[in-house]
């Protein structure tokens, strides 16, 4: 499968145009690196590319199909900051079960301990939340991830842990990731082609 | 190079509703314990959330109300109770804060920078100053009127910085001062940051960020589930076998220059009987699972463990 | 460091904050609970008898008695349990109104519109007014004031419920609960309503004061309750007329009966707040 953005424009504003013309793909089972600036419009494309944007020019499409926006999305979008994707008053169980039941399998892969499943959000750490968002994300109608800086704010052995886990998930299940980060270093290890944002927003 | 700041058996903890009507401590920083030195940087490196701020909060005396502290903090020789500490801030130590969200959106910057003054001589005098420090970051006198949504970021990051400078501060401490910059303006910081030092000043920088830690530091302290668990030389940061921690060398082979290797493990959630990295750890003994190993000195490198403790008494 | 801060002075230092909070919640609610149940109890039919009329305040009669003989202490708990009964049933219409009102904003911009106008519609009527006018509409009595107080006492909790829903319908985790293919209306169960259940549920508490002030208000204008129910606006209205004579405890005693009562209910909903309040939460 292939998720194709073409011709995308974006503006907030009449003022400040944000996005011209942006193309990119993306196709199952590779990983995609996008890399720019911080304050460059990469996670407005990203929120685009999931659907929580509408009002933009251009298409997105998988296989050349608009993406159906009435039931599950299958581009999921994993946000930088997991403690804000996450229901205040709902314990740590009750949010990973959110899109769906994942398997006992699938939560050792991610080093989810069993205790923190009845936990408030606000008792764990960044890295331990984004573990859960990941898993939520990977629920098997998801087709694409794309992932805008996850690892930002964790620390290296962790960033190690989450990425590993979650391209090797990928990798066997057929899923393509799109990974926005401004640090070349990961993008390069874990990346299977880097697009410089730059070159892709015709500004 | 004389001491700035000294930091003794930090503790932080919280007191917390749990679950109805029980209280709770809450164990954030335990026994910290670091120096700072006039004309040097040293990073405290730790992943974001894991509450290193708490420690910038603790110098400042600006910790919330249901903070417990114990422990001791001294600047230039003087024990910092609450009063001394109130004192201090803003003049001889100053804190560097994340972004201009921390400025007040409804006042001039210039006015921000001279803060509050007791009459119209001090304001002429701090003017003077302000001005200086703000020609010497290329702010020239139209940004003296601007209010901070007015900015743009590499605008809002010196003047941050000239905000901080204007109470000619001997101590600075910057909090995450990097994330959510682009590679120019965090190149920028860093060299900020390090002519800081060339002008005598002490740094306290804390960060999540070991690449910035690794270019501007002296020191570098590695911060793990509360407890600094090695304090070594920036330039030991570069291979893992020049630095002594298992867990430090765990986090130094797994950043994508050095391999990007894999190691498994989470840090503790609760308060662990022994060492915090007993679970995880390669090189464990029996001793480590029940009892804390203390901040040792061994050749020059503090560090919290029992392998080098053992090997220090073994000769 | 080592100040006690003021709450852990003196009696029950040994409680914290939130336990102090919780037993004058407790306590508070009690002595309401034990004035409901006394009026309850009490017979309505207080029997007449003009032997003892116009008795000031004594030992067998608390209150005083009226120019018909009857016990004022009795007519006072009577009026009061009616009047606790009014407000609760006012207050709790009055908060289901502004959440589905609330919820109905969220749904779109159209929908929004329809609420904030309703909201300024109905705040630029005087409360008084809005209050007699409906109860007249509904024929007055209990039914008419208790809708009365509850269509006119919606407006502020709506306001905030309004923000707070629009707020949380904005966050992240609404916005990704969306993707994941769940609808609005599980979204509005599941997300928004246990995030402003206990905004819902302080503001029902904070109305219950007004609603009992202005169940007595109309009373005493004369277009509330009916002038054979004893509530504490008829005991005023009726007072009124013997005040001249000196039968001064006939208005003191009822008026400062009701005040007190308001004063409890103010002191539950003030204090659940701060328990409620994050920023106050962790004392």
């Amino acid at each position: 499968m292939e998720l194709k953005v073409e011709n995308v424009s974006f503006s907030y504003n009449k003022k400040r145009q944000i996005l011209k013309d942006v193309s990119l793909s993306v196709s199952s089972n590779s990983v995609v690196g996008l890399i720019g600036d911080s304050g460059s419009g990469k996670s407005t494309l990203c929120k685009i590319i999931a659907g929580y944007i509408s009002n933009y020019k251009g298409s997105v499409t998988i296989d050349g199909e608009k993406i159906p926006d009435k039931d599950y999305y299958p581009v999921q979008l994993i946000f930088q900051h997991p403690e804000k994707t996450m229901n205040p008053k709902w314990k740590m169980k009750k949010v990973l079960n959110e899109s769906w039941t994942p398997s006992q399998e699938l939560k050792d892969t991610f080093g989810l301990k069993e205790n923190w499943l009845n936990r408030w959000p606000s008792e764990l750490s960044g890295g331990e939340l984004q573990r859960f968002s990941i898993i939520r994300a990977l629920n098997p109608k998801t087709k694409f991830i794309i992932a805008d800086e996850i690892s930002t704010m964790l620390d290296a052995v962790t960033q190690v842990q989450i990425w590993q886990s979650l391209i090797n998930h990928c990798k066997a299940n057929n899923i393509g990731i799109l990974a926005v980060s401004h640090d070349i270093d990961l993008l390069n290890i874990i990346c299977d082609d880097i697009l410089y944002f730059k070159d892709i927003n015709n500004l | 190079m004389e001491k700035l700041l000294e930091v003794k058996n930090l503790s932080i903890s919280f007191t917390q509703y749990v679950q109805g009507l029980n209280r709770h401590d809450l164990r954030v920083i335990s026994d910290l314990t670091i120096d700072v030195n006039s004309s040097e940087i040293v990073a405290v490196l730790g992943s974001s959330g894991s509450g290193k701020s708490l420690l910038a909060h603790s110098i400042l005396g600006i910790l919330p109300y249901n903070a417990h502290v114990t422990g001791e903090i001294k600047y230039n020789g003087k024990t910092l109770n609450q009063e001394l500490k109130e004192e201090l801030r803003g003049k001889e130590i100053c804190l560097i804060p994340q972004s201009v969200n921390f400025l007040d959106p409804l006042m001039k910057v210039s006015e921000q920078a001279i803060g509050e003054c007791k009459d119209d001589d001090e304001h002429k005098e701090k003017k003077i100053r302000q001005r200086e420090i703000f020609d010497k970051y290329g702010l020239d006198e139209s940004v003296d009127d601007m209010y901070p949504f007015e900015l743009s970021g590499g605008m809002a990051r010196k003047v941050l910085l000239s905000t901080a400078l204007v109470g000619n501060p001997n101590l600075l401490i910057a909090d995450e001062p990097t994330p959510g910059l682009d590679a120019k303006s965090v190149e920028e910081t860093i060299q900020d940051i390090i002519n800081l030092k060339k002008e005598g000043k002490g740094v306290l920088l804390i960060t999540h960020e070991i690449n910035v830690a690794l270019k501007t530091a002296d020191k570098i302290a590695i911060f793990y589930s509360g407890y600094v668990i090695e304090i070594n030389k920036a330039e030991n940061f570069n291979s893992a076998d020049t630095v002594l921690h298992p867990y430090t060398k765990a986090l130094i082979n797994a950043l994508p220059v050095n391999g990007f290797k894999f190691t498994d493990g989470v840090q503790p959630l609760e308060e662990t009987l022994g060492c915090p990295y007993w679970e995880n750890c390669p090189d464990r003994f029996d001793k480590c699972e029940n009892h804390k190993p203390d901040l040792v000195n061994h050749d020059g490198i503090m560090i919290r463990c029992f392998k080098y403790e053992e090997a220090d008494n073994g000769a | 460091m080592s100040e006690l801060p003021w709450y852990n002075k003196g009696l029950f230092s040994s409680l914290n904050l939130r336990q102090k909070t919780l037993l004058t919640i407790g306590l508070t609610g009690l002595v309401l609970l034990i004035i409901f149940i006394c009026g309850w109890m009490t017979n309505a039919n207080l029997p007449t008898d003009f032997s003892i009329k116009m008795q000031a305040p004594s030992f067998q009669h608390p209150f005083g008695t009226d120019w018909m003989g009857r016990d004022m202490f009795a007519r006072t708990l009577k009026g009061l349990s009616l009047s606790i009964m009014i407000g609760l049933a006012a207050s709790i219409l009055s908060s289901i109104i502004a959440t589905l009102l609330a919820f109905l904003a969220s749904i779109n911009r159209a929908c929004d519109e329809f609420v904030s106008w309703l909201i300024d519609l109905f705040a630029s009527i005087p409360h008084i007014l809005l209050i007699m006018m409906i109860s007249i509409g509904l024929g007055k009595g209990a039914f008419g004031v208790t809708m009365a107080v509850a269509f006119s006492h919606w407006v502020n909790l709506t306001r905030v419920l309004r923000a707070e829903v629009l707020q949380i319908n904005t966050s992240e985790y609404v916005l990704l609960s969306r993707k994941f293919g769940k609808s609005k209306l599980w979204i509005a169960k599941e997300h928004i309503l246990p995030l402003v259940l206990s905004q819902i549920f302080v503001g029902t508490l904070l109305v219950f004061p007004h609603a009992i002030m202005h169940e007595s208000s109309v009373t005493f204008l004369g277009f509330g309750l009916s002038p054979h129910e004893p509530a504490i606006g008829i005991i005023l209205s009726e007072s009124m007329s013997y005040l001249a004579m000196g039968a001064w405890w006939l208005a003191f005693f009822p008026g400062i009966a009701l005040l007190i009562v308001v004063l409890l209910f103010d002191i539950i909903g003030d204090n659940l707040k701060r328990l409620i309040d994050p920023s106050e939460a962790n004392k």
